[in-house]
Parts: structure tokens; sequence; C-alpha cells
């Protein structure tokens, strides 16, 4: 057993696992935040993608303890209370999403991918960053859709006040 | 997974000291060791995190040397804007391995200590003709990877940096697995002052490998043209599910050409 102390989503938190807990499941089952998924549990579909240390990664290859000391943000910390997050708003309006189970994952990747194109994105550029994510319901079309619609927007709104994404 | 103790090296003396208890093994990245533990293909007693030592992060561009620590992360090395000008060609391979959540934690002195025969820096590091350099000495591309999965490296050697001097020309050029992404042929070219090298990754039956056959061909003539009509032969070469023997010789020569076009660009 290890302590585990984690920023996430902006609170403090701690607890007690095993060494060979795994991030996700720390996130799902210790601190009950179950929007980040466990899809494939084999590194491939990227349901699991959480925000550490500010770089999008999966949380089902990656230890709990391992992450100990870094800030995570997973899908629960995206939105500013009522309001989405402008990628979650652009998946809303797009449609990018139908059984919604990669959703999560799709989400973070698209804000760290974003974050990472300061200078725009384009749908090739988004379709070959989405290697790591898979949907079942073969629901790319809208999800890209909605990954450009919402970098266009967070650039228009940013230069000031558009929460970045974490 | 079974149980495993968990340990974060304080630096690279602590992470030797610390390997020494029961079957420990370095964690770095772990991109490729949790998955295998998942699977319990590896069950090591002992997890050594030494991702996050200062000592063993950055790129370094010195003139035309360049070193980088062994736990860069491939999405660090593909970004470094230093190592993009002296030698793009590594920065473009690190930019194909996996997909961004990987590359963002696996590291280059993970894969290389790995030397999956299917990985990519083992073909740039030997085409580079990189020096290996570990807490104990410096070893040679040429003498450290010896077959599959298995490399020079000595029981509780931990490999601290690579290094390289930047070549005039090379360039990477591979042939995906369309499910893994890992290579089924990757050509790793370059020229510099030694003369022409290119490795091999995903094709051979122990692992990466000098292809004779392309650098005699390119030493007369650095030229896409040079290779034409080149036959590989299939001997030693890998064949499974994917593609057959014949098959990746055919390969090796193509992404041979268009390494060497994509050098010569």
């Amino acid at each position: 057993m290890s302590d585990v102390s984690l920023t996430v989503n902006g609170k403090r938190v701690s607890g007690s696992a095993e060494d060979r807990t795994l991030l996700v499941h720390f996130l799902r089952e210790h601190l009950g935040l179950t929007g980040t998924h466990v899809g494939c549990d084999t590194s491939q579909c990227g349901a699991c993608v959480v925000h550490v240390d500010g770089r999008a990664v999966k949380s089902c290859t990656m230890l709990a303890v391992q992450a100990s000391g870094s800030t995570i943000v997973t899908i629960e910390g995206l939105a500013d209370g009522a309001e989405l997050h402008p990628v979650q708003a652009a998946f809303k309006e797009h449609h990018g999403l139908q059984c919604g189970f990669c959703t999560p994952g799709m989400i973070m990747t698209a804000t760290d991918m974003i974050a990472r194109h300061p200078e725009g994105l384009d749908e090739a550029t988004v379709r070959a960053e989405l290697e790591g994510n898979i949907c079942r319901c073969t629901g790319y079309h809208n999800i890209v859709k909605a990954i450009l619609a919402a970098s266009q927007a967070m650039a228009k709104g940013s230069k000031g006040k558009a929460k970045q994404a974490a | 997974m079974y149980s495993v103790n968990y340990h974060r090296a304080a630096s690279v003396a602590d992470a030797a000291k610390l390997l020494k208890s029961g079957d420990a093994k370095l964690l770095s990245g772990g991109m490729t060791l949790i998955p295998a533990m998942k699977t319990r293909l590896a069950a090591p007693s002992d997890l050594v995190d030494v991702s996050r030592l200062k000592e063993l992060q950055g790129v370094k561009v010195s003139g035309k040397t360049v070193t980088i620590g062994a736990a860069t992360t491939h999405y660090d090395v593909s970004a470094d804007a230093n190592l993009k000008k002296a030698c793009p060609a590594l920065a473009h391979m690190a930019s194909l391995i996996g997909d961004p959540a990987v590359r963002y934690k696996g590291t280059i002195g993970g894969s290389i200590a790995n030397n999956d025969p299917a990985a990519d820096y083992p073909a740039a590091l030997l085409a580079l003709g990189a020096t290996i350099i570990t807490n104990k000495r410096e070893i040679a591309a040429d003498k450290f990877f010896k077959g599959l999965f298995e490399t020079a490296l000595k029981e509780g050697e931990i490999i601290t940096a690579v290094s390289f001097t930047a070549p005039a020309k090379a360039a990477y050029q591979k042939f995906r697995n369309p499910a893994s992404r890992y290579a089924i042929v990757g050509v790793f070219v370059t020229k510099g002052k030694d003369g022409v090298r290119a490795a091999v990754t995903g094709a051979g039956e122990d692992g990466v490998f000098r292809s004779k056959e392309v650098e005699t061909a390119l030493s007369k003539n650095f030229d896409a043209s040079a290779l034409d009509g080149l036959k590989v032969p299939a001997k030693g070469l890998m064949s499974d599910i994917h593609a057959s023997a014949d098959y990746r010789a055919s390969l090796i020569a193509v992404m041979a050409k268009r390494a060497v076009a994509a050098a010569n660009a």
C-alpha cells in the first residue's frame, strides 16, 4: 500500500491504495469520479484519457502511485459550474456523441489537442491526433466537426477570458 | 496485475540501489511495461520509477552533438525546437510512435532498453551511429542491440542518455501496422561524415539490423534511383500474420527509397 496525494479538478485529495492500483480505478472507485471510463483496458481506445500535469494520458496505463504529487483534470473538472467547457458545448451542438462511452476521453484529448495547436486545426490534423481514441459507434465525422468548431470558438474567445483547457 | 512494490528513485544512484531488491524492474513511461504487467506477461516484484529524475530529462544540442536524456518522452523529442533544426529526422520519427497519449509518457530510454523488434528508436539510433550512455559505461549502438528484446545492458545497469553527431542528411519512413501502429518495416537512413548507414526495424528475426544491400547501393549514389531494382534477401526476416518475409524484403527496398527521397528533399 502507498499513500496517493493528488490535486484533482482543483481539490487536494489523498488516499491509500495498493501499488498496483491503476490511476483510472483510483479516480473511479476511490474518488467516485466515474466520468472517466475504462474501455479496452489495453491502452488503445482512449476512453480513460485524463490530464496529468497538463498532458492528456491514458489513465488505464498508469499506476495511481506513479501520479502521486501530480495535478489531474478529469471530464468532471472541465465545466465551469453549469456552463459547459467550449469543447463540451461543441460536442453537444454538433452531435459529437452517440452512445457517449468514448466521449469523456475524446473531449480530454480534444482539449489537449487544441491547446497544443494554437495556430488552429484542420481536419487532417484532428483525425491524425485522434489516433489514440476509438469511437465504437464510428461517429468520427461529428467528433471531428465538433473539435474543429471548438478550436475556432476558443481561438476567438481566448486572448483573454475563455478558460484554457487545463 | 500481480501485486508489486513501487519506489520512486531520488537519483540514478538511488535507482541502482533500489534495483537490487527482489526482481525489480525500472519503470519509465510504462507504455510497454504496465500493459505487460496487466496481462501478467511481466511480473516484477518491485518497480523503480526513474521517469521524474531531472538528470534524465531533456534534449541538448551543442553544435552537431545531440544528447537526449533517457527519460525524455517521445513528445518532448518530437517537439524540441533545437533538435528539429539539428536532426529533424529524429524529431519526425518520434512523432510517429503510437498515439499522442502514448508519446506523452513513453521515453527513449525505455524504448531502447526494451528493444522491441518493431520499435522505431532502435533503427534511428543504429542508423545515427549513436552512443548509449549508462550509469556504468558508454556503448556503441552497433554493439547495444543484441536480438529480440535483448540488449548489451547488464544486470542493474541504467541508461542515462543517448548521444550522436547529427548527420548531414537523414530520414525515417515506416510502413505501419494499421492496428498497432508498430512498424511492419521501418527504415532509417543517414548520410554523415563516416558514410551511409541504413537500419531496418520491424523486419528482422533478430530485431533491428543494418541493411548491407541498401548501404552499398547508397554509398555509390545517395539518391532514390540508386535503389531501383534493389533485391533485399528475405533470409532472416520475420514471417507472421501481418506480412511474409518476402513481402517485408520488398518493403525494405520501398521504405529505403522513400527515406532517401525524404532525406534529399
